[in-house]
């Protein structure tokens, strides 16, 4: 059985909703279940947004979690709210670039990617979220690079589509930042 | 044989193919079936019967839609305006029409009715104002005249507690999406002539599809005024019509845009 | 048709629209405004009839109107919102004109909060509005069945002439999962004959919210009652998990409707790991509920846990169905709050382990209502 949760976390304009939403159109173009949930209402407004991804080979149950098992935290208060969610033996990747203090648990596996600066290296600070997507999905082998980069082409917004090879790029340069990082699952 | 001009039998009254032979269940002197009468009336000289559907109010006419040989639907209390708006925006060639009281038109629907106005909503609406809540045994209505007295202001409405009375021609005639807002009275028979020209006009301006209309009908109820009828008509022009002016308050001419 | 991702709540709006909707009146309330917003857009791109009603009061009588012009009409709201259109409701329902009613729960009472919730099941399946009457209401657990039952709430309106309500929270709303849409159904050519569309060539039609003589009302009223059994009787739906299994039949029902049913499915997959013979029972249709299939079921079950979103509110109608027969036990979390299928997990747990020894007279157990702080301290012992 294959069953994997994701939290995508961080500050509102950071592409947390597209990052989240983009993995659950792939796993929905491989013939995946899938659930995507938001955090709605006044926490849209300032401080971190949040969305939760489940992806099974079967019917999905719980949509949300207490614990999640992997999560991609683009600042700094998402690594603080994180932490000590994670369950255990599960995965942080954030953005070193924003994060001062490292975390500190040993009983989960951590991934420091400097997505911010690997995005400008990219041209462009925004694809931070697909840069760390890569990593994720490198880190945990959920789904191949490759069905991503597929639903890239069929959901980058239309006023984005320029931007789609820079996308391409930034999947493949986070998977390779994670791969310089540690061994994949 | 010597040829003989036959008897010429000419109807000179008659009552309105819109209007139903069901006996009147309104109190003697009630102004509901004069008002009624009117509708009826215009509606067969417009030639709409067939296509005309009512929305009664909660009140004295509720029942409505027992007098009108139209199709008709009764309303939540102060929502006619609203369920009215629900049937013309899917039946936009129909006339629709509410037929409504004080109480359920300036009390609690005053939300609907001022919506379905500032919307421009296509409706007609025969507005109904005897100063009381009938139904319910002559409560004090929104439209209650300064020091009359209600069996729920027995010592007369003072204006500084109770309110002062609500002029809704005056107040609907403000907004742009009402195009024909009049006032009549129904105390005498040349007034109750012009009350069935501006009901006509109302229904026409429905017809052209220029927006809002409503006609409002100064009425006596003798029974909750405790007045002979008589009494009644004659405290409307001596009383109401000096709080309520009759009049045209708002013609939006024919192409005019909002 | 391809797979689409679809919010819940513009995947209801989608399937309205394709089972014909012709005429949709609502009110800004979060957590249903994107349906709101969808229809906005895509009502009038089909010249059909969008509008937002200056009320939720006046929405529901848009409603009413429309519905009794025989058009397919609909509206959606939150919990707040549908307390306003109970007076509306309860004329829908002596008119006896179908409509189609969304609420998307939020947490109560009062204001409340704009988070999920299942504050409205009392609401909904017992007390829609004044007199005896009872909506159909279908109660979603997934987007794709939330579209399969907005279709199915337009056939049940019609063909019974009642209120049919989808009854769905914040996070069925807002959540996105894979839907399959039905195709467009064409809109009818002719309208029912008690429709309002003017008495030409015909008798007038009148639709009338009240009988005045007590004799006409109680006829109306018999055959509302008759209405209910009916449905009651072709129209009970649920779906059950892991209970019928052909070595290990359940012990242990879990019973748990719409969001709270599927995280509950999480919880009974893992007590069924450890061993626990435990199934789940999720009630499709909330009116009219499947007391028939649970009774049936409270025969051979050692022991019963209904799981909410709210205090215990479809906790009443399974004790009434199970009638004793088998303790009932709840766990369930307020204010906006979800149950996880750890809690639900540990309930299914407890219920195990006490089941056995509750045959006698302990039927009547305490309910568990978890809370932020009482987990706390939960976590702070373990």
């Amino acid at each position: 059985m294959m069953h994997y949760d994701f939290v995508f976390s961080g500050f509102g304009g950071q592409g947390v909703l597209f990052g989240s939403q983009l993995l659950a159109y792939a796993a929905m173009e491989a013939g995946l279940h899938v659930t995507w949930i938001p955090s709605y209402g006044p926490e849209m407004r300032g401080g971190t947004a949040n969305c939760t991804v489940v992806i099974s080979d079967q019917e999905i149950g719980a949509p949300v979690l207490r614990r999640p098992s992997a999560v991609v935290a683009m600042n700094y208060p998402s690594v603080q709210k994180y932490e000590p969610l994670i369950a255990l033996g599960g995965l942080l990747v954030y953005n070193a670039s924003l994060v001062v203090h490292p975390p500190t648990r040993a009983d989960i596996r951590c991934a420091p990617i400097l997505a911010s600066e690997i995005a400008a290296e990219l041209g462009n600070p925004k694809l931070l979220n697909v840069v760390l997507l890569g990593a994720l999905l490198h880190l945990t082998g959920a789904l191949p690079i490759e069905i991503v980069e597929h639903a890239l082409e069929a959901h980058l917004p239309a006023r984005r589509r320029e931007m789609l090879d820079a996308n391409r790029r930034a999947l493949w340069k986070g998977a390779e930042a994670a791969q310089a990082l540690l061994a994949p699952a | 044989m010597i040829p003989v001009e036959p008897f010429a039998e000419q109807v000179v009254f008659q009552r309105p193919r819109a209007l139903s032979a069901a006996p009147t269940t309104y109190c003697p002197g009630c102004m509901h079936g004069v008002a009624h009468r009117l509708v009826a009336e215009a509606i067969d000289e417009l030639g709409i019967r067939e296509r005309t559907i009512l929305v009664a109010p909660v009140g004295c006419a509720v029942f409505a839609y027992n007098f009108f040989e139209v199709d008709g639907v009764v309303a939540p209390h102060g929502r006619a305006p609203a369920l009215a708006t629900g049937i013309k925006r899917v039946e936009p060639d129909k006339i629709v029409f509410t037929y409504q009281g004080d109480g359920d038109l300036a009390s609690i629907g005053m939300g609907e009715i001022v919506h379905a106005a500032a919307r421009g909503e296509n409706l007609t609406v025969i507005f109904v104002n005897n100063a009381v809540y009938g139904m319910t045994g002559g409560q004090m209505a929104p439209t209650t005249l300064p020091g009359m007295k209600t069996t729920s202001s027995p010592l007369g409405r003072d204006p500084r507690s109770m309110g002062r009375p609500l002029k809704m021609c005056e107040l609907l005639s403000q907004l742009d999406g009402a195009a024909y807002i009049a006032r009549r009275s129904l105390h005498s028979p040349a007034e109750i002539r012009k009350a069935k020209k501006a009901i006509v006009e109302a229904f026409k301006t429905q017809i052209a599809g220029r927006g809002f209309s409503m006609v409002e009908l100064l009425a006596s109820c003798p029974t909750n005024w405790d007045m002979k009828p008589v009494d009644a008509l004659k405290w409307i022009e001596t009383h109401m019509v000096q709080v309520y002016p009759p009049g045209d308050y708002k013609i939006k001419a024919e192409g005019q845009e909002d | 048709m391809a797979r689409q991702l679809m919010k819940g709540n513009e995947a209801i709006a989608e399937a309205a629209i394709r089972a014909g909707v012709e005429a949709y009146f609502g009110y800004p309330i979060t957590p249903q405004t994107e349906l709101l917003e969808y229809m906005s857009r895509r009502m009038p791109e089909l010249g059909r009839v969008f509008l937002q009603a200056e009320s939720e009061l006046a929405a529901i009588n848009m409603v009413y109107g429309a519905a009794c012009a025989g058009r397919r009409a609909m509206t959606s709201s939150s919990s707040p919102g549908i307390s306003l259109m109970q007076e509306g409701l309860s004329y829908i329902a002596a008119s006896e004109v179908p409509a189609v009613i969304v609420d998307v729960m939020r947490g109560g009472p009062g204001l409340g909060n704009i988070a999920p919730s299942q504050s409205d099941y009392l609401q909904m399946v017992k007390m829609a509005g004044h007199g005896d009457f009872k909506p159909i209401v279908l109660a979603p657990a997934t987007v794709p069945e939330a579209v399969q039952l907005t279709g199915l709430a337009f056939e049940l309106a019609e063909r019974y002439r009642t209120i049919v309500t989808v009854l769905l929270d914040g996070v069925l709303g807002q959540m996105m999962e894979p839907v399959e849409l039905p195709p467009m159904r064409p809109l009818p050519a002719e309208r029912p004959a008690w429709s309002l569309t003017g008495a030409g060539g015909r008798a007038k039609n009148v639709i009338l919210p009240f009988r005045m003589q007590p004799d006409d009302l109680e006829t109306l009223n018999v055959r509302l009652q008759r209405k209910i059994a009916d449905i009651a009787q072709h129209e009970t739906r649920y779906k059950e998990y892991l209970i019928d299994e052909a070595d290990e039949p359940a012990e242990l029902i879990v019973v748990a409707f719409g969001t709270a049913g599927r995280i509950a499915l999480s919880a009974v997959k893992e007590a069924r790991q450890k061993g626990i013979r435990v199934g789940l029972h999720r009630p499709i249709t909330l009116s009219p509920f499947p007391d028939k299939r649970l009774s049936r079921l409270a025969d051979e079950a050692r022991g019963f846990l209904v799981v909410e979103m709210n205090a215990g509110q479809m906790l009443e109608d399974v004790r009434l169905a199970v009638g004793g027969q088998a303790p009932v036990r709840f766990v369930g979390r307020m204010g906006g709050q979800l149950p996880m299928p750890e809690d639900i997990l540990q309930a299914i747990e407890k219920l195990d382990a006490e089941a056995g020894r509750l045959l006698d007279h302990k039927i009547e157990g305490p309910v568990t209502l978890l809370s932020t702080a009482r987990l706390q301290r939960r976590q702070t012992v373990n």
